[in-house]
């Protein structure tokens, strides 16, 4: 273990967990108003770690869906964390098995995105720093799910004190953070009339899947670009 | 602990087997390749926007005048501040928008 890529990690995992720490109540006040205990709502926060898709499984199951069809959702939620394991293996190659075990694990939006920035910026994603970043928002993670279900009834309305939009707003921003790629435009294009389309026809949750896959189809397909970038400068914050 | 809430915790382990299949099973894939091609490098740098614009747009669709308004105002947020200024803007537009204007 690197003390100060461990600690590079924890400082940029720092914002990422203020801001999911909301979601992290909300979770625990949705778990228990679905009939979860406040322990039962905390496993499901310790075993899956995937907020949406989390979310998305307790209403299915305080709507009494088939059990296999709450499964079905759960990782149709999820599947864009297919691409993304593809996606960093390029990055995560000289991890050990076990270190793989827990990156995997680990492997949540806010994880992914920035260990891509990282590489993209030419720095190491190295297991440290990997670690770092992802146990400060781990554990908050579930201390913040336990909170908000014991302390449920006092939130109240979510929609009364905006706490909605913010994980839209959140995931936008995660967006507008890769907008310097190539065929940024057209993905997000085609990515956005592909799951509105979606949501419409199909229906949630699968607008997260076929969304995302009208855009990746479509970078396949377009011209390629360019040769393989010179590495950037690095960026200071972002 | 009755059958009722045994059936609970093994949905959650089945929800965290679906999810940590998600999170292994590309990695999994894409070490079968040898040399990744162009385009599916293409593809593969295309995911992350692709992805979570899907978990956008809807919402600016379909969320209201509300939650439209505030996420375009922390659109334009986003172009120069930080995700956490950007969520204080975006919210602090959504509680305006719903307490004083609708």
């Amino acid at each position: 273990m690197d003390r100060n890529e461990f600690r590079q990690g924890l400082r940029g995992g720092f914002p990422i967990m203020v801001a999911a720490s909301p979601f992290g109540a909300l979770f625990g006040a949705l778990a228990v108003d679905n009939g979860f205990t406040i322990a039962d709502a905390v496993f499901m926060s310790a075993m899956v770690y995937a907020g949406a898709s989390q979310m998305v499984g307790i209403e299915l199951f305080g709507n009494n869906v088939q059990p296999w069809l709450v499964v079905l959702s759960v990782f149709a939620v999820n599947f864009r964390h297919v691409l993304y394991s593809a996606s960093i293996a390029r990055h995560i190659r000289h991890f050990t098995l076990v270190q793989k075990f827990f990156a995997f694990f680990l492997l949540i939006d806010p994880q992914y995105a920035e260990s891509e920035r990282r590489a993209e910026h030419g720095l190491p994603v190295s297991f440290s720093w990997y670690l770092g970043f992802g146990l400060v928002i781990y554990f908050p993670w579930l201390i913040n799910t336990a909170i908000g279900a014991a302390f449920g009834q006092l939130i109240g309305d979510p929609k009364a004190i905006g706490l909605d939009v913010l994980l839209p707003i959140y995931f936008l921003g995660l967006v507008l953070g890769f907008r310097k790629r190539d065929r940024f435009l057209p993905v997000v294009a085609a990515s956005s009339v592909a799951s509105v389309a979606a949501m419409h026809f199909v229906g949630s949750p699968w607008h997260v899947s076929i969304g995302a896959l009208a855009g990746v189809l479509l970078a396949a397909c377009l011209p390629l670009e360019r040769e393989p970038r010179e590495m950037h400068a690095v960026e200071k914050g972002a | 602990m009755d059958a009722e809430h045994l059936n609970l915790i093994y949905l959650i382990i089945a929800a965290a087997v679906a999810t940590f299949a998600t999170r292994v099973g590309g990695y999994v894939l894409i070490t079968q390749f040898k040399q990744i091609p162009p385009r599916l490098e293409a593809a593969l740098n295309a995911v992350p926007a692709a992805v979570l614009t899907t978990l956008v747009a809807p919402a600016f669709v379909y969320g209201g005048f509300d939650v439209a308004a505030s996420m375009f105002v922390a659109f334009a947020a986003g172009l120069r501040f930080s995700t956490l200024r950007m969520l204080l803007v975006g919210w602090v537009a959504v509680m305006v928008v719903r307490h004083l204007i609708l």
